[in-house]
């Protein structure tokens, strides 16, 4: 089993994004490393907008963590309500 | 000579301040609001009781008959501090001013028939010392309110009226002139209809009870008022007149939309905490509604003649709905 990852610049809002992920994804792992977080899922890592939402007390669009984002990897599935990385196994 | 670069990570010896993760239980970086919020009331060394109440401190929980075992959890969904309260006023009031300035430029307030300038007049105006009004009695729950939480989100709902009133003049000012704004006046302190509302916003002033002067203004009152207004009375003037009264009105609707989420969570919050807290919300919301009602009643009769009762019905419908949504059963 794969690992599925995100990883993003530090900042305020990075900082909400992680913590949806961390409530949303029992298996996350956070590697927190200077100016950048990656987080690891085992099989498949997903983000909510509603939890994200929930987190920074605004509308957020999903489409907006493209400006903090470094890397990803796994299968990406992305729709208005859910961003999600998966590996097929 | 040769160079070796190499990444030295310096990782800082504390993520937050003490009372943050000793509150969170654990030390990771806190948000703005939370950094802005949390613990921030002052509860000790008062050397002083207030010689106009001697019986309670300077800041005192007792000044509600609510309990909660942590002020604090009366949190503020939208997250606002002050400085993002003012982006987000800041942004809305861009937009509103957006507003008015292309219906000044295209002499879209000029052209607005005649009818629904006078429907304008006769049920909207007024709300300036609603929203005046309003003002006062935000500012009494962010005076006397305990706990940070919230007393700053008050105030800050405080001082959104006091632009609220002033977008209701400044639409009375685009339709007719300052003549509108005096009959207005005029009205609310003398037209029956006015009478009952300007009582409630008047009794309100001399409430001892914070929290129930915010149930009563800001669930109980506004919670009917603002649809009744500018959802309902705006899409009658709109489907007559076409859409210029909506676009004046911008700010004050997005406000609303806002400030209800925030208003839900602080009810929901208390009702959760135990249940005397839920019981006296359930009371107080009754009654206020109750007083409500009739205070808004002459003033839909005067916005939808014939369809008032039914406006009217819709209306409390959805605010028990929202009271329901917060855990308080009426």
């Amino acid at each position: 089993m794969s690992n599925a990852f995100i990883a993003f610049q530090k900042n305020e809002d990075t900082r909400c994004i992680v913590e949806a992920i961390v409530d949303d994804n029992p298996g996350a792992m956070v590697n927190e490393q200077p100016a950048m977080v990656k987080i690891d899922v085992p099989n498949r890592l997903v983000i909510k907008r509603a939890s994200v939402e929930e987190k920074m007390g605004r509308p957020f669009d999903l489409q907006e963590l493209q400006v903090h984002l470094i890397t990803i990897s796994g299968h990406l599935d992305e729709t208005d309500e859910e961003f999600s990385l998966s590996w097929n196994s | 000579m040769q160079m070796d670069l190499r990444t030295v990570s310096i990782t800082p010896l504390r993520q937050t301040f003490g009372h943050l993760a000793r509150r969170m239980g654990a030390d990771k970086p806190a948000s703005r609001y939370v950094e802005a919020t949390m613990d921030l009331q002052p509860v000790e060394n008062f050397h002083f009781r207030p010689t106009w109440e001697p019986e309670l401190d300077i800041f005192d929980p007792a000044r509600t008959r609510i309990t909660m075992k942590d002020w604090y959890a009366l949190k503020d969904p939208r997250q606002y501090y002050y400085g993002a309260w003012t982006q987000a006023r800041g942004r809305m009031q861009e937009t509103a001013e957006g507003d008015f300035e292309l219906v000044d430029e295209l002499g879209l307030a000029a052209a607005y028939p005649q009818a629904g300038k006078e429907e304008a007049f006769k049920v909207f105006l007024p709300l300036r010392h609603a929203a005046w009004g309003s003002n006062i009695n935000k500012a009494y729950v962010s005076a006397y309110g305990y706990g940070i939480a919230i007393s700053q989100a008050a105030c800050y709902a405080s001082m959104d009226q006091l632009g609220i009133a002033q977008y209701v003049t400044r639409l009375g000012m685009a339709f007719g002139d300052i003549e509108a704004l005096a009959e207005a006046k005029q009205a609310w302190l003398d037209a029956p209809e006015w009478q009952e509302l300007r009582r409630y916003t008047e009794d309100l002033m001399v409430e001892k009870d914070w929290f129930e002067v915010m149930v009563a203004q800001d669930f109980a009152l506004e919670g009917l008022l603002y649809p009744l207004v500018y959802e309902r009375f705006n899409d009658r003037l709109n489907a007559a007149h076409g859409p210029v009264f909506s676009m004046l009105t911008r700010f004050q609707r997005e406000w609303y939309a806002e400030t209800c989420k925030w208003t839900d969570a602080v009810l929901k919050a208390a009702a959760a905490d135990n249940p005397e807290n839920k019981d006296r919300l359930a009371t107080w919301i009754a009654g206020w509604r109750e007083r409500a009602i009739r205070a808004l009643e002459p003033i839909a009769r005067l916005a939808f003649g014939a369809d008032a009762p039914v406006v009217m019905e819709e209306a409390v419908a959805a605010l028990n709905a929202r009271a329901v949504k917060a855990g308080i059963p009426l």
